[in-house]
């Protein structure tokens, strides 16, 4: 995967996203805390966003160029979204959103195969199901299931553990590594956790109030990170 | 009730039906375009839509006279190219009717389409739905409810308009009289009776329509 955002300018309040990124890793961690722009990012690769100034390319075509007044719309990008809540639409059964996206694909351009997504996920036993009868955790898995079908290119995965207690999250990390193994496909993975990231990413890009900080392996990144953590929690005067 | 009260009711009921029938789509296509695009002039047109809401209606219909007369751009225009003439007739009624409605039904869809989270139709876009097919598949799935209520409310405004109609169609018996207009009509005759069962009526269809609508808004309540 190459993914290049490029001159990106995009005003978000109290400050703007300003990028110039190459992301070439199988998957890649957003890291930041909350507000610092992350979700804006998968946005914009997504081409939800209006943007000003930007140029954004996957694996050499051309989604955004303002110069050249190039914007490819978000259903011709083919990149599969999971937004934090999932976001599954309530009036369709789980089957139904599952096929949203599948069956707008040609058949003979389908890799990934309705079985395939249902067995990894584990999520046949709910195909019948309305979404309001689903648990934090499935709609998660059903969102993602939706995602792989409709064949991306890339996957955006925003902070799918959010919000889930630390049991359930670590028993949706191997649904979350499955995706990225055994279907191949990129993703970027946003989240405020360090720990997510050292499991499943292999790149980290550090995001601080609009701004890429850092870039590199996980492993170098989280070092020093942690370090510096443990500085900041130190104490400034010893207790009495 | 005698033949001509009867054909008031029936009258005063298809001419709402068919005006809420007339502004359904664009009143849905306007309050999506408010609720999910930014335009230049959209602040504008919003105001210009709510007008016939806060508008004395006899001023509305002063205003679809000078239009809609044989002397006004879009009468005129009418007369001359197709022989049509709309002032006093009933086709005056469905215009008025429409337009002191429109304003209800937008709001109706315009706040619906404004509670729907953004999120499915962006997601639906990235599963590679073109921006119509989402509008099908997703907008108006959900959003269906609080078009009905807005519809339902337009049409109980119908129902009971007044001010407009009776500038633009006359109150002509056997033609463009309906419910509101036999009321007043009756009561300037000193026909109490006649008036009292027309009241009845148009309280008896206000109440089933309004309440109806509250019942599809209590139920989104539920859902939501």
């Amino acid at each position: 995967m190459n993914l290049r955002l490029k001159d990106i300018h995009l005003p978000l309040g109290a400050f703007a996203l300003e990028l110039d990124l190459v992301i070439t890793r199988r998957a890649t961690g957003i890291f930041g805390a909350s507000g610092a722009g992350k979700t804006s990012l998968l946005d914009l690769v997504a081409g939800l966003r209006h943007l000003d100034r930007a140029h954004i390319e996957l694996d050499g075509e051309v989604f955004t160029d303002t110069k050249r007044r190039i914007a490819v719309p978000p259903h011709r990008r083919r990149i599969g979204y999971v937004p934090q809540d999932g976001a599954l639409f309530p009036h369709l059964t789980v089957r139904e959103n599952l096929h949203y996206g599948f069956d707008l694909i040609p058949p003979e351009e389908r890799r990934i195969s309705f079985e395939q997504v249902t067995r990894a996920l584990e999520i046949a036993a709910l195909l019948d199901r309305r979404i309001d009868f689903l648990s934090g955790g499935e709609k998660r898995r059903v969102a993602c299931g939706r995602a792989l079908l409709a064949q991306p290119r890339l996957l955006l995965l925003d902070e799918p553990l959010a919000g889930l207690d630390s049991g359930l999250k670590s028993r949706f990390m191997p649904y979350l590594l499955r995706l990225r193994d055994e279907f191949g496909i990129p993703m970027l993975y946003v989240t405020h956790e360090a720990g997510e990231l050292v499991e499943l990413c292999e790149e980290v890009v550090v995001i601080d109030r609009g701004r890429c900080i850092a870039q590199g392996p996980v492993a170098d990144l989280f070092e020093e990170r942690m370090e510096r953590r443990h500085e900041l929690r130190r104490p400034a005067k010893p207790p009495l | 009730m005698d033949s001509e009260a009867w054909r008031i009711i029936w009258f005063t009921l298809a001419v709402a039906l068919a005006s809420t029938a007339l502004i359904l789509a664009p009143s849905v296509a306007l309050a999506w375009l408010l609720a999910r695009r930014e335009w230049r002039g959209k602040s504008l047109v919003e105001t210009l839509v709510s007008l016939p809401l806060v508008m004395p209606p006899v001023a509305v219909g002063l205003v679809l006279l000078k239009l809609l007369g044989r002397r006004g751009v879009v009468g005129g225009f009418l007369h001359n190219a197709f022989a049509l003439d709309i002032v006093f007739t009933w086709k005056a009624v469905l215009i008025a009717l429409a337009v002191m409605s429109f304003p209800l039904a937008v709001r109706g869809a315009r706040l619906t389409f404004e509670g729907i989270n953004p999120r499915f139709e962006q997601v639906a876009r990235t599963l590679g739905a073109t921006q119509w097919r989402v509008f099908w598949t997703i907008t108006l799935p959900l959003g269906w409810r609080g078009i009905m209520g807005g519809a339902l409310l337009a049409f109980a405004r119908a129902l009971g308009e007044f001010g407009a109609t009776i500038l633009v169609a006359g109150n002509i018996p056997g033609r463009t009289t309906t419910l509101a207009l036999a009321i007043f009509r009756n009561v300037e005759l000193g026909n109490d009776v006649a008036a009292f069962r027309f009241m009845l009526c148009s309280v008896i269809f206000a109440f089933a329509t309004v309440w109806t609508s509250e019942l599809i808004f209590a139920r989104r309540r539920r859902l939501a």
